[in-house]
């Protein structure tokens, strides 16, 4: 069971990996956001520096949607979700190993590009370390909330459209305690501790709902 | 040592199938036992594929029952090889690392990717990824799985589609290896699989 685990896991890092996986396409596309948004904001180096933290979770929250609904539809479509039903391990394992091969594929590069990107939106060096905090703790809620949605529209052909609908009022809560906490730590009245710790109990709720949430759905899809 | 399944049967009472609320098959009954393969035949939309679907999990029967003989704590889809019309191969990957992954993922491991390539006479494709094959290559791909790993029920459809005449001798001979073993076939096809004794079941008119 632990063998195919590690094999869907090994699979999918390495199909994200081979060209047009996925995983540089968020990067780029995060890139492409977080450069954008100076521009139209114009050289105001304090404003800029004021909301940093929330333009990188915005670009990242954004970027980790882009090629969520192939998360499935891909294997749906080529007939390995069905190798993947016949195998003994539980779809719910199943899924929770494409889950964290989705976050070390996106959300894990995304948190570490986040310095770097934090330099185009004059980000202050104190609050480097809490953005990319937040975003290692807050991403793998993204990418599980996502996997209910894409195993929803795996069998839709332009599921790409419906999908950032049907996720984006979910992952609310995780872009407010994921914000709040890196601005915590610029300083403010709450202490960077508790919104944190927000966001990991809300990290580790969407990973166990999401998980059934989309094995119940692939069970479901015909 | 020549290895052989254990005593184990396939039996299906009274399935229906309904795809978008019209009613495709009811009533359907078989029993699949060691050494045993049935040819599944049916005219286009006969219900061929969905049946093969339902017994691999992936759609529900609307009524009527699949039950395992001889074992009692494995769903049907867990003893099952399906080689159907979508081949479950990564375009991306190699055919060698499909079968990798189909080896880790089923378990039960019988002969090596490299190995199973040779079988369906396809050992110099290895290294290549699938995406630049033909079609009747990536259907050879596809029933390589089957030695991979050992799994007693082969579900096939239209195995023989795509491929030429020197492979369809090969994979004749594939299935009367496998139900020598004890194991066994359900094949939807329109043409001869060219096994002997292979019981027919007909579903529709």
């Amino acid at each position: 069971m632990t063998g195919a685990f590690l094999a869907i896991l090994k699979r999918d890092l390495a199909l994200a990996a081979r060209a047009g996986g996925g995983g540089e396409l968020a990067l780029v596309f995060f890139l492409t956001i977080v450069v954008l948004v100076p521009f139209a904001l114009g050289p105001d180096l304090n404003l800029l520096s004021r909301i940093g933290p929330a333009i990188l979770w915005l670009g990242a929250l954004l970027s980790m949607l882009i090629g969520l609904d192939r998360l499935f539809q891909g294997d749906e479509e080529d007939g390995s979700l069905d190798l993947i039903r016949a195998s003994v391990l539980p779809l719910e394992l199943a899924v929770l190993a494409k889950g964290l091969a989705h976050w070390l594929a996106t959300g894990l590069p995304l948190a570490l590009a986040a310095p770097l990107l934090g330099l185009l939106v004059a980000l202050p060096s104190e609050a480097i370390l809490p953005v990319v905090a937040t975003l290692l703790v807050g991403t793998p809620a993204l990418s599980f909330i996502g996997a209910g949605g894409a195993a929803l529209t795996a069998g839709l052909r332009r599921g790409g459209l419906i999908l950032p609908v049907l996720v984006a009022p979910l992952t609310v809560p995780v872009l407010i305690f994921g914000v709040s906490a890196a601005n915590a730590a610029l300083g403010g009245t709450v202490p960077f501790r508790t919104p944190f710790l927000i966001l990991c109990a809300i990290s580790l709720v969407a990973i166990v709902i999401g998980t059934l949430a989309a094995a119940a759905a692939l069970r479901q899809s015909d | 040592m020549l290895f052989s399944y254990p005593i184990l049967a396939l039996d299906a009472e009274n399935l229906a199938c309904s795809r978008g609320g019209r009613v495709i098959f009811e009533g359907l009954a078989f029993r699949l036992g060691n050494g045993e393969a049935i040819a599944l035949t049916g005219r286009n939309g006969a219900g061929k594929s969905s049946l093969l679907a339902m017994l691999c999990g992936r759609l529900r029967a609307d009524a009527g029952t699949i039950r395992l003989e001889g074992v009692t704590e494995s769903r049907p889809a867990e003893l099952s090889h399906l080689v159907g019309h979508r081949d479950g191969l990564k375009t991306a990957l190699t055919a060698q690392e499909n079968l990798a992954f189909a080896q880790a993922l089923l378990g039960d491991p019988a002969l090596s990717p490299d190995e199973a390539l040779a079988a369906v006479g396809l050992p110099h494709v290895a290294g290549l990824p699938v995406g630049y094959l033909s079609a009747g290559q990536r259907r050879r791909v596809a029933l390589a799985r089957l030695l991979v790993s050992r799994r007693p029920f082969w579900l096939l459809d239209e195995p023989m589609s795509a491929l030429d005449l020197s492979a369809q001798v090969m994979l004749t001979g594939l299935m009367r290896g496998h139900l020598a073993q004890g194991g066994a076939i359900l094949a939807a096809t329109h043409g001869p699989l060219g096994l002997d004794g292979a019981r027919e079941l007909r579903i529709g008119p």
